[in-house]
């Protein structure tokens, strides 16, 4: 193998696992050493700029950096960083000093943002500071887009989102609520510099079984009706309620309905339980709030009798899956099953709808009606117009919005300042020897061995009875710091100077994870099979040195290393070292 | 400074035959010298025992006074072990063997530890052929007290203090083969992949074992002008040919080219497989051996490998006629046969 380019900031940044796969590249493992120096404010500002939303995402975030945490691969359970997030939020001081400074004297561009979600939301936080002027048009009454209709209180209160999304409109951001857009002609006529379009996947779908018709009163579309709470409009529902779905909509359609008057409340999904769509943790949620959830049930007929609904219909089925792992889900030949119902809700997806966009501005929409746009720059055919969140190419989570909101303002900016948005900036990085004696680190680089700790929850009975009431209480700041000590640190890199290394084995024979192999070199997948111990994670790369004195090369598997620092402790000439990479995405305020 | 190791391992680490990983084998973490050759031989030890399924308790470590004698904490943590005075780890393990022989016997020392103040000790653990591993870990000085010159230091070597020794060096496997070791080798800290089946070898023999691991001292002797440095054994050790150990219960996997390997199948059944490299050494023969041993030294070489072996070695145990069960398990009825059988013996001697 050629000698690994560290110079690419890709490669070091790659190791850092939860902030690769984090959409917005948030410097996880920064701000847990922050959270467990007691330095919350740090820490939050650290996730602000990166991910504009720390006390929401510490509540709600999909989370997609803790299935790819080191944690699962050298133990089970990931680090806890969505909660720690969360502690960040919850202990920091008023921060609004921190946040950047918003010019008077505006730079002349004006920007029109449609929706205003977490999406539109960023590309007003990263432009508002370079002196752009920005008009922001939403159907609904606040800002917050569906964090603020669809996310139940329960697991957000009103107050986070609130502030989080004030930091934005308090910076000068000219925000009209309550209008429904219903033209980009008329939008793009008030010569705006850029358009950006972030009004999310607001359609929800639904099933025409037999039956409906006679039964619309009591039938409704999740998102509608999660909506409909949250604005104040529903407060109750039925005794007996079938959610049809198993994403994280129906889990927060049953948990809704659970207080809602909800009595007995079950989710029927068609496909094994296993294969659903809701997070693991947002069915363990709804489970332990005592609602059961019917798998392998496919919804066949809403059963009406003299005029009112009375249940549904069930037919129940078996998932095959053939060599490909193709599921198909066939029927067992059993009776069909009934279910009594009061309220049904649909939550079996969304979809966009673009009905206001002329089809002749230079926009072009694909076979499913979607709007073709560039994954790197979120432009469109026309190249004034953006899209972003999940307008841009479907439903996706508050993260993925943010993270396309960033790359869509550096794209603005570009175009505004006349350049290409091809050009990306640079990811802003830094590499820095962590040694202060000897042995001696700036981080903490003792491995705690703790499984993860769980979060707190309100009482049942209380939760239940109030449909605003938080049901997680967070870490408090002790467990806060017991849990951010698990983190390894995987930003301390392991750097290996081939000069210095006199071949004496230490860091081999220290290694606790057997990570380190000096050896004649060879093609990878042939190296792979000679390293001191299996190296089968291809997902993961090898850090290769050039060739030493005796003609071998040190390999390292990046796969399980745990960052402790014992190979550069007992590396004699230092040819080991510690250095805390860090790596700031492209964004325009970062 | 790090003063635990990770509970971590790597999660897919092979189990042996007992079911257990490596991590089963290994110690404390080390205090030695970031870089001492001598933790380097720990891991071959923990890798070794790991590798043939020794159970951990079924092993006693046993040492004198040096940095190499404070190995045993960092290797063998689940084994018996005893730190014993400077130059006196044989008697303690001579004492340890006749009480008890269904241990197995795990000597570390240090050039000064043998060849200086526990030479009497070596020269007649030798002679006995106790049944025990001994492993010296080489590093021509007295690498615990700073460093001073050992009896090993080659005449010429420097260390770090800078003036060449004046003295004429032992050779540690020349003296045990002259005193009528039955297994003799030499390796180095820096070549596992030597080093590893060597003590496997070793651990097999039946009788006493000698292992002498050239182990930089990183810290007083690696200097340019040492005969003990990295690099001066890289580049000056000569290997007697490679080493493969075939352990008892092991099907053997890998296909031998006929004629190129030399089987030997030790006591306990396992096969060891030497390869011969166009060397003069045939290493069942003590006079062959010694001669190799002095061209080499003659050419200002370091023989590696494997250098002796006696097929035929009976331990003391063998000797003395010893009994089968370990002396430490006879009571009081095995030791004293009783009156009638006192009356007999005095009979038959009058
Ligand atoms: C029930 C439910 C629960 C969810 N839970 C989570 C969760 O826990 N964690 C998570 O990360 N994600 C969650 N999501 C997904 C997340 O809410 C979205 O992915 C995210 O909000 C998308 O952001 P966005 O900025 O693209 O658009 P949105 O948040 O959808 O915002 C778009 C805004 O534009 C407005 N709008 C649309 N069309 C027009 C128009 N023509 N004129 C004016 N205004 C318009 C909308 O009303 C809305 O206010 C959930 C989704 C649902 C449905
Ligand atoms: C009876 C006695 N004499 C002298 C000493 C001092 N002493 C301690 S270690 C040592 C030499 C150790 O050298 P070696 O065995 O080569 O071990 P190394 O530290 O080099 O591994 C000496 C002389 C002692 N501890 N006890
Ligand atoms: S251990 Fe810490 S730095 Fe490593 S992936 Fe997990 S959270 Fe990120
Ligand atoms: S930091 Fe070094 S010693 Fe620790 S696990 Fe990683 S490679 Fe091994
Ligand atoms: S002084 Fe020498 S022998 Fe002792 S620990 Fe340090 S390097 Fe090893
Ligand atoms: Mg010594």
């Amino acid at each position: 193998m050629k000698p690994t380019d560290t110079s690419n900031p890709e490669y070091f940044h790659k190791v850092v696992d939860c902030q690769y796969a984090c959409p917005a590249h948030t410097p996880v493992p920064e701000y847990i050493r922050l959270i467990a120096a007691q330095r919350y404010s740090d820490a939050y500002m650290i996730n602000w700029y990166s991910n504009v939303f720390p006390g929401v995402l510490g509540r709600t975030c999909d989370r997609p950096c803790e299935p790819a945490c080191r944690r699962v691969r050298v133990e089970s359970e990931p680090v806890a960083i969505c909660r720690l997030k969360r502690v960040a939020a919850d202990n920091k001081d008023d921060i609004r000093s921190r946040l950047p400074e918003i010019p008077q004297k505006k730079n002349g561009k004006r920007i029109a943002l449609i929706g205003a979600g977490p999406a539109s939301l960023t590309v007003a936080r990263d432009l508002a500071p370079l002196g752009y002027s920005i008009d922001i048009y939403d159907n609904q009454f606040a800002g917050g887009g569906m964090m603020r209709s669809q996310i139940p209180s329960f697991r957000l209160p009103i107050g986070v989102l609130d502030e989080e999304v004030n930091y934005i409109l308090d910076m000068g951001v000219n925000a009209t609520f309550d209008v429904q857009v219903d033209s980009l002609r008329d939008i793009l006529a008030k010569d705006y510099d850029a358009v950006f379009i972030g009004t999310g996947a607001p359609r929800g779908k639904g099933l025409n079984l037999p039956g409906l018709e006679d039964a619309r009163d009591h039938v409704h579309l999740g998102i509608d009706w999660l909506a409909s709470v949250a604005f104040e409009h529903t407060n109750r529902i039925g005794k007996r309620v079938l959610v049809l779905g198993g994403g994280n909509t129906a889990m927060d359609c049953c948990r809704t309905s659970k207080r809602l008057g909800g009595d007995d409340v079950r989710v029927v999904v068609r496909s094994p339980f296993e294969d659903m769509k809701a997070s693991p943790w947002e069915k363990e949620d709804a489970m332990h709030e005592g609602i059961p959830i019917y798998n392998n049930h496919v919804p066949r007929e809403i059963v009406v009798e003299g005029g009112a609904l009375k249940g549904m219909l069930f037919e129940k089925v078996e998932a095959h899956y053939d060599e490909d792992g193709k599921r198909s889900l066939v029927p067992t030949g059993e009776d069909l099953v009934f279910m009594e119902a009061d309220d049904v809700l649909m939550a079996i997806g969304q979809e966009n709808a673009f009905p206001w966009i002329e089809r002749d501005l230079g926009i072009e929409f694909d076979q499913w009606d979607m709007p073709v746009v560039d994954r790197v720059t979120f432009q469109s055919g026309n190249p004034r117009v953006f899209f972003g969140g999940d307008a841009a190419f479907g439903p996706e989570n508050i993260i993925t919005a943010v993270a396309h909101g960033h790359q869509a303002a550096i794209s603005i900016d570009l175009l505004c300042r006349g350049e290409s948005v091809a050009q990306r900036p640079a990811p802003r990085t830094n590499l820095a020897s962590q040694k202060m004696g000897v042995h001696e680190w700036t981080y903490d680089n003792a491995v705690a061995p703790d499984p993860r700790y769980l979060v707190p929850l309100a009482p049942l009975d209380k939760t239940l009875a109030d449909r605003k009431m938080e049901v997680e209480l967070g870490f408090d700041q002790d467990t806060g710091y017991k849990e951010a000590e698990r983190c390894l640190n995987c930003d301390v890199q392991t750097v290996f100077e081939e000069l210095r290394c006199i071949e004496c084995d230490a860091c081999v024979d220290i290694c606790p994870t057997d990570c380190i192999t000096f050896a004649a070199n060879g093609e990878e997948d042939e190296l792979r099979t000679r390293l001191s111990a299996p190296a089968g994670n291809l997902a993961q790369d090898l850090y290769v040195s050039d060739s030493l004195p005796t003609q071998r090369v040190m390999v390292k598997d990046e796969n399980v290393c745990l960052h402790c620092g014992l190979c550069a402790e007992r590396c004699p000439t230092g040819a080991w070292d510690m250095q805390k990479f860090l790596y700031n995405v492209n964004g325009t305020l970062a | 400074m790090s003063y635990q190791i990770p509970k971590f391992r790597h999660p897919e680490l092979p189990v042996n035959e007992l079911g257990y990983t490596r991590a089963a084998y290994e110690g404390a973490i080390s205090t030695l010298c970031a870089g001492c050759g001598h933790d380097s031989i720990s891991g071959a030890i923990v890798r070794a025992c790991h590798e043939l399924s020794i159970e951990p308790h079924k092993i006693a470590k046993l040492s004198g006074i040096g940095c190499s004698s404070k190995t045993p904490t960092y290797f063998l943590g689940n084994s018996h072990g005893f730190n014993s005075v400077h130059g006196r780890m044989p008697s303690v393990v001579t004492g340890a063997a006749m009480a008890n022989r269904e241990l197995l016997y795990l000597g570390v020392s240090g050039d000064g530890d043998t060849a200086s103040i526990g030479m009497g000790q070596f020269a007649h653990v030798i002679r006995r052929n106790l049944n025990m591993v001994y492993i010296v870990m080489n590093n021509g000085c007295y690498g615990l007290t700073k460093g001073q010159d050992s009896a090993t230091a080659d005449e010429g070597s420097a260390s770090k203090k800078g003036d060449a020794n004046p003295f004429s060096a032992i050779d540690l496997c020349g003296a045990a083969l002259q005193l009528g070791a039955t297994f003799v080798a030499r390796s180095f800290s820096g070549d596992k992949e030597q080093l590893i089946p060597l003590i496997k070898a070793a651990m097999s023999h039946r009788g006493f074992a000698l292992i002498d691991v050239i182990s930089p001292c990183v810290t007083f002797n690696n200097t340019p002008a040492s005969t003990k440095s990295y690099e001066f054994v890289r580049e000056h050790a000569e290997a007697t040919g490679t080493v493969d150990f075939v352990p008892m219960r092991k099907e053997i996997t890998t296909r031998y080219t006929a004629g190129a390997a030399h089987e030997v199948t030790m006591h306990d059944g396992s096969v060891l497989h030497l390869y011969k490299d166009a060397d003069k050494l045939d290493p069942f023969d003590r006079r062959s051996a010694m001669l190799a041993l002095m061209d080499h030294q003659n050419d200002g070489t370091v023989l590696t490998g494997l250098i002796y072996l006696d097929k035929d070695s009976r331990d003391l145990h063998e000797v003395l006629e010893t009994t089968q069960r370990p002396l430490n398990q006879l009571d009081e009825t095995d030791l004293c046969p009783g009156n009638r059988m006192l009356m007999n013996i005095n009979a038959s001697l009058r």
